[in-house]
């Protein structure tokens, strides 16, 4: 932790990752790494946070991201706050800015947002005094889940550097594989993504990634493949045909993987449709570090909690 | 008692004048316009006569300013026509055309009638009502569009509601040729738009936002250009964005088709990269595009492609920005920059200050075959005397407009609207704010 607040970490709020600099991106992985351990512990608390006041806001269905903040936040013993859709103002016609002035008002130190509206964290982390952590706006980012995917390769491999990694599916929808764009290649990685032209976004190549057509190309050769959840409901019919035709050419199956290193990691963000872009042989295998993910989300939630709260800056450790 | 405007440099295209001269307006008319360098003798103001000393600044033919939201009937949180046409004044503007997405549309000759009367009675420029295509704006059945025009709509559009279905629009282009009016059309695939709120290309992959392609226009563009080349009606394009549409509107024009168009400022001066700051006011349809597309735009003007220069004046209140990017309304609100964001480029070269003078104001009067856009002798005296070089910080707080939604905030524009006249009457001062509503007997 010493080193970490040597370091120094100023941002108030964590809104994606396309602005982080590596080291920034390095402070956040060591910080999650030495946070790792007290999940491990029998009684796994530390008082580092005691005396925070964290709202998650989320405008969107989850049960994994808002669980894993949850359990982040509690393992810090701060106060922690749930507000999903049904239960808040929203449906009283309240705006969001409001809901944001009122949740101020009531002193609270972080603002975990989810929000369908791309760019909802920036309008609030504007207007706040409170950090403000992305944890999905849209189709843009989803910091803490590349975070996190960061961490799980890094902890494989020992670095991000050189590696490549192709990501399959709805890149076009996917505020994950952006995220994962920008942390990977900040990090020195090469990255791949394949997918149906449909679901391949306009200016992509801008990003400095490599676009294939052919799942068995594209993961050729690939160090960590990172498998897309398909939307079914809002893209069968419009994007592709049918489930059976995606999971024919885009499906992560034994077969196609025959293509990868033998030692490829497999990674999906959740929740997985088993049969369609996975296989089940392949999400069960000896080479998914799918739950692996879920484990270091905690971790990396517990160090940008910490290091938002300004942790590092007073010198608390825990 | 008549009135001089003495001394400026005067700039209209359709006289062939740009040089300094002395102004005679007399029952709200122009009289005469004395042009020393072409031997006229300066006549001496009488006692009576009343004088404006214009040295120094610069006197065109009133702006017309022909694609304006005035939202009255029906959204008047947004802006009222007395608040609208005060915008309009202080922004040099002397003739807005009005489109007809109120509340009730205006699909019908009533509605006309309550605008223009409504104008009469609290408005302080001209007001032009443009008449819908379509009843209630619903891309289904043709509107009166006769009794439209008998009330004093001056073109035909559904815009914000892009007319979907060709063959409605075939039959309006024809039944509005009957009428001789021109079909004014916002061009955008609705299926191609699908739902997007900024330009589609690497800005919104970035954001995460939804993305609306050139090619949403640029299909529209095609169709209507086809179709109007069928019908023989009079199109005009609102509105361009992108290249493609450029170069479309380009080669029909060299085909012969009966086709204007118009560029909004916001266009011709801001890129998709200005939705980076997530400021909702840069939130507008047509979207701001790339750079390569404002380069178009302004080869487009400069070569005759693009007409005119149109605000798209689309104030909205607070309640409509203060949201979330994509739930946020579309729209800039455009009239009191107009003068000042066009102007750039003047000072930049792109635009001749005749060929500026002709985009803001004798073509967009041309184009709905209304009086306006000249200062020949014997038509009403509507003219706005510029302070070329003043510097002026925008400010929307000040706005006469009610709608503060601008992304030129804070900006320095070089260009300002000294005074307004309508009619002869001198309707916006600078540092006396507005003068005068307009009464019913300028109201032609």
């Amino acid at each position: 932790m010493d080193r970490v607040a040597q370091k120094g970490w100023w941002r108030k709020d964590l809104l994606g990752i396309q602005d982080l600099s590596r080291e920034e991106i390095e402070i956040i992985l060591d910080t999650a790494e030495s946070f790792k351990e007290i999940s491990t512990r029998e009684i796994k608390k530390v008082p580092t946070l005691r005396g925070k006041t964290i709202v998650h806001l989320f405008y969107e269905p989850s049960t994994r991201t808002r669980t894993s903040f949850e359990i982040a936040a509690k393992r810090l013993s701060a106060d922690a706050v749930n507000i999903s859709v049904s239960t808040s103002s929203v449906v009283k016609g309240e705006t969001l800015l409001d809901t944001a002035r009122n949740l101020q008002a009531m002193e609270l130190d972080v603002l975990v947002i989810r929000h369908a509206a791309a760019g909802t964290p920036h309008m609030l982390a504007e207007v706040l005094p409170a950090s403000v952590i992305n944890a999905g706006d849209g189709f843009r980012e989803h910091p803490t889940q590349a975070l996190l995917d960061m961490l799980t390769v890094r902890e494989r491999r020992g670095t991000l550097e050189g590696l490549r990694l192709t990501i399959v599916g709805d890149i076009a929808h996917s505020r994950v594989a952006r995220s994962n764009i920008y942390g990977f290649r900040t990090m020195g990685a090469k990255v791949r993504v394949v997918g149906p032209a449909t679901m391949i976004p306009v200016g992509v190549e801008e990003l400095g990634v490599e676009v294939f057509y052919d799942l068995k190309e594209g993961i050729r050769e690939a160090d960590v493949i990172m498998m897309l959840r398909i939307q079914k409901e809002r893209l069968q019919g419009a994007f592709f045909p049918s489930e059976r035709e995606y999971a024919r050419f885009f499906g992560l199956t034994l077969e196609a993987l025959k293509e990868a290193r033998p030692d490829v990691l497999i990674m999906h963000p959740g929740p997985m449709n088993r049969g369609v872009e996975i296989a089940p042989e392949v999400a069960d295998g000896p080479y998914s570090v799918i739950l692996d993910q879920v484990t270091n989300g905690v971790a990396v939630r517990m160090a940008v909690l910490y290091l938002l709260t300004g942790g590092a800056r007073i010198g608390v450790a825990h | 008692m008549a009135l001089l405007i003495r001394g400026g440099c005067i700039v209209d295209p359709t006289q062939g004048i740009h040089e300094v001269g002395d102004i005679w307006i007399d029952k709200g008319r122009i009289h005469r316009i004395v042009l020393p360098s072409r031997g006229d003798s300066a006549a001496a103001p009488g006692p009576k006569d009343e004088v404006i000393e214009a040295k120094g600044l610069t006197v065109i033919p009133g702006i017309v300013d022909m694609h304006v939201h005035l939202r009255e009937p029906g959204y008047e949180y947004k802006e009222t026509i007395a608040t609208g046409t005060r915008a309009a004044a202080a922004g040099g503007v002397t003739t807005v055309a009005c489109m007809a997405n109120t509340k009730p549309a205006n699909d019908q000759g009533a509605v006309c009638q309550f605008i223009l009367a409504k104008a009469q009675k609290e408005g302080v420029v001209r007001v032009r009502p443009i008449g819908a295509i379509s009843r209630g704006l619903e891309g289904a059945e043709l509107a009166e569009i006769g009794e439209l025009k008998e009330s004093g709509a001056v073109a035909i559009s559904d815009d914000g509601r892009p007319v979907a279905d060709s063959l409605l629009m075939r039959r309006a282009m024809e039944y509005a040729r009957t009428f001789g009016l021109p079909v004014i059309s916002h061009c955008e695939d609705p299926h191609l738009a699908a739902n997007g709120v900024m330009n589609e290309g690497l800005v919104s992959l970035e954001l995460g936002l939804r993305g609306i392609p050139r090619i949403a226009e640029e299909v529209m563009v095609a169709r209507d250009l086809l179709l109007a080349e069928w019908t023989g009606c009079r199109l005009h394009i609102a509105h361009v964005s992108s290249a493609g549409s450029v170069r479309l509107i380009r080669e029909a024009k060299e085909r012969g088709v009966a086709v204007t168009a118009e560029v909004t400022p916001h266009h011709l001066i801001l890129t998709d990269e200005a939705v980076r700051r997530w400021d909702t006011n840069t939130k507008v349809n047509p979207p701001l595009r790339s750079p390569k597309d404002v380069e178009a735009l302004h080869q487009g003007l400069a070569d005759g492609t693009l007409d005119a220069i149109a605000t798209d004046h689309a104030p909205h209140g607070r309640v409509d920005k203060e949201v979330e990017y994509e739930l946020a309304a579309f729209g800039i609100s455009g009239l009191e920059t107009l003068l000042g964001l066009s102007l750039m480029l003047v000072h930049q070269g792109t635009l001749s200050l005749e060929d500026w003078v002709r985009k803001v104001s004798c073509n967009p009067a041309k184009i709905l075959n209304i009086p306006g856009g000249t200062l020949k002798p014997g038509v009403p005296a509507d003219l706005t005397i510029i302070n070329m070089e003043r510097s002026w910080r925008v400010d929307p707080e000040a706005f006469f407009s009610k709608g503060r939604n601008t992304p030129f905030h804070g900006w320095t524009l070089r260009g300002k609207a000294v005074m307004t006249f309508i009619g002869g009457r001198k309707v916006f001062h600078e540092s006396e704010g507005i003068l005068a509503t307009t009464d019913a007997s300028v109201c032609l």
